[in-house]
């Protein structure tokens, strides 16, 4: 009882401290400063993007890892959810490798069209995704699996072909999976913060999202940063709040 | 129109191997055990498991493995009605209808329903129907894709019992105005007698019988078949005027042949003493009542001994007879009463 007690303490006492601390007077003005505006603006956006690239691509990875058996899988499920473990900064270095302008494939990039993805609102939103989209692929990898088979083969003997089966009986019955893949992609784009300082770098208005200006600021102008940090909480919370349905039934 | 097939798969330690024929407009039931494989032969006729074998419909070979042709599911004109609907969730019942239809055609989706009587039901979601209703709705999205065989995986065993009979009726009608070939998969003898014009009963993924109900109930050739027909089986080897069974009781019968040999003795033809009857009963033995089952206006009761057996009797013989669990009987068949046959 005391462990866990002192277990919910270690998550209590820091957002209490943010919510006591917050100089409320001095709230308002950071939020609507041009700085904070910027950030926010392109935070959204650029998470919103990994995420819409996170369900382009990783629907199509989840029906894959859904559909493959064997030490195959298992590879291609290493391969997905290691980003997951692996230390986001670690993830900004092997993306700067990959598709840095000396990088496996960024040298051919910028040899062949000038094109340089690196310190770009792009990496930012490369850096986002990376981290980001295993969260959906597992989400849906599991919707895929508690699907009952038989509604496809319900909708194939009724003489649907493989795509019409999937846009109008598979998709539809993993609405909620992709749904609540999505949320959690998204939220976790949201506070990306590693991978996209290593590999994007700190511009504002160009790669600077919240959780960096919430960095940056706190050396600067800590009610910003604390300001900023609030917004956070605050659609942590929403998400939280937003999806009790799926995780918390008794909220 | 017709079905030709053979069908040979093993999976893991399940191997299936079945022939069957059947012509358009007959209603064969699939009769068997849970684990018989019956689900397995409706899905490979499907295309849904590859197979070894040869499956034609209609003269068309649907698959051929040693041609090494296979058409997928989508293209075979066969269609199945599961168990529990399997309707689309997230559609109307319209729309669901429509989905085996040519451009998604409500018009011919809503005259189907509105010729079953569901017309008044059209745009609501399967989770609004009753189970009922919701079989109803799956069996005609089905025929209205004019399938050339229809398969039916139990169809009715997912109702309340209540209207389970109602939904049987619905379906007989509706089979009646199909005229492909129809194949029922079942475990409930009576919706088999109901619904088939033959049954094919199949244990351990292998045909043990086939024939009309009336000729599969009278000469069982296995277990399952003798329990659905509520009759006594025994097997063994024919001695002109006695089976040797396998426990080495010899069982009198006038016309007992010879070789490996299946006879059937009815409940009603066991007579049950309190002591040894004399006169002309040639098969008289000791036994011990097991347990007591009323069924209507009969007990049966289960018999242990020499020859386990389960016998028919009228309620007053068992206060005369003071039979209850464990009590100690004779019994007696007359050797007349022994039908045998050749296994």
């Amino acid at each position: 009882m005391v462990l866990a007690g002192l277990g919910l303490l270690l998550f209590l006492l820091p957002l209490a401290g943010l919510v006591a601390r917050a100089p409320w007077d001095q709230v308002g003005p950071a939020l609507i400063a041009p700085e904070t505006a910027t950030a926010l603006g392109l935070s959204l956006f650029c998470s919103l993007s990994a995420t819409a690239v996170a369900l382009v691509l990783g629907i199509p990875l989840a029906v894959l890892l859904a559909r493959t058996s064997g030490t195959l899988r298992a590879i291609l499920r290493a391969l997905t959810t290691l980003p997951m473990v692996l230390p986001p900064v670690v993830g900004g270095v092997a993306l700067l490798l990959a598709f840095g302008r000396r990088g496996l494939v960024g040298a051919p990039l910028y040899g062949a069209f000038g094109i340089q993805i690196p310190f770009t609102t792009a990496a930012a939103v490369i850096a986002e995704t990376f981290v980001a989209m295993p969260f959906l692929v597992i989400a849906v990898e599991a919707g895929l699996r508690a699907l009952d088979p038989r509604y496809e083969e319900a909708a194939r003997a009724l003489g649907a072909t493989g795509w019409r089966v999937f846009a109008r009986v598979t998709l539809p019955l993993l609405r909620p999976a992709i749904f609540s893949g999505a949320v959690l992609c998204w939220a976790r784009a949201l506070g990306e913060f590693g991978a996209t300082i290593t590999f994007a770098g700190d511009l504002p208005g160009r790669t600077q999202t919240i959780p960096l200006a919430v960095y940056v600021a706190l050396e600067t102008r800590p009610e910003g940063a604390i300001a900023l940090s609030l917004i956070l909480l605050a659609v942590s919370l929403a998400i939280l709040i937003g999806m009790r349905d799926r995780w918390l039934g008794w909220l | 129109m017709s079905l030709d097939a053979t069908i040979r798969l093993k999976r893991d330690e399940f191997a299936l191997d079945v022939q069957l024929e059947v012509s358009a407009g007959e209603t064969i039931a699939v009769l068997g055990p849970n684990g018989a494989g019956k689900t397995t032969l409706l899905r490979a006729l499907a295309g849904l498991v590859p197979i070894n074998g040869r499956v034609e419909l209609n003269g068309q070979v649907l698959d051929d493995s040693a041609a090494g042709r296979h058409i997928p599911t989508e293209r075979r004109r066969v269609g199945i009605v599961f168990q529990d609907h399997v309707l689309f969730p997230h559609m109307t019942v319209l729309d669901n209808v429509a989905f085996g239809l040519p451009h998604d055609s409500t018009r011919i989706a809503r005259e189907w329903l509105e010729r079953a009587g569901l017309g008044d039901r059209a745009n609501a979601m399967p989770r609004e129907l009753s189970g009922g209703q919701a079989q109803r709705v799956a069996l005609i999205r089905t025929l209205a894709t004019e399938p050339h065989l229809l398969l039916l995986d139990e169809p009715l065993s997912a109702l309340d019992v209540t209207i389970r009979a109602e939904v049987r009726r619905e379906l007989s009608r509706q089979l009646s105005g199909f005229h492909g070939v129809r194949i029922l998969v079942t475990h409930d003898p009576l919706e088999a007698i109901a619904l088939a014009d033959r049954l094919v009963v199949l244990e351990h993924g292998k045909v043990v019988q086939s024939g009309s109900p009336a000729e599969v109930t009278a000469r069982p050739r296995s277990r399952f078949v003798a329990d659905l027909a509520g009759v006594n089986l025994l097997r063994g080897q024919g001695r002109g005027d006695h089976i040797e069974l396998a426990s080495g009781t010899a069982l009198a019968a006038p016309e007992a042949g010879d070789g490996d040999v299946f006879a059937v003795i009815h409940p009603r033809a066991v007579a049950l003493y309190t002591s040894r009857p004399e006169g002309t009963p040639r098969n008289v033995w000791r036994g011990r009542a097991e347990d007591l089952d009323l069924q209507g206006e009969r007990v049966r009761v289960r018999l242990s001994g020499a020859v386990p057996l389960v016998a028919e009797v009228t309620p007053s013989a068992v206060r005369e007879l003071h039979l209850d669990a464990g009590a100690e009987v004779w019994v007696a068949v007359k050797a007349t009463e022994v039908s045998v046959y050749p296994a």
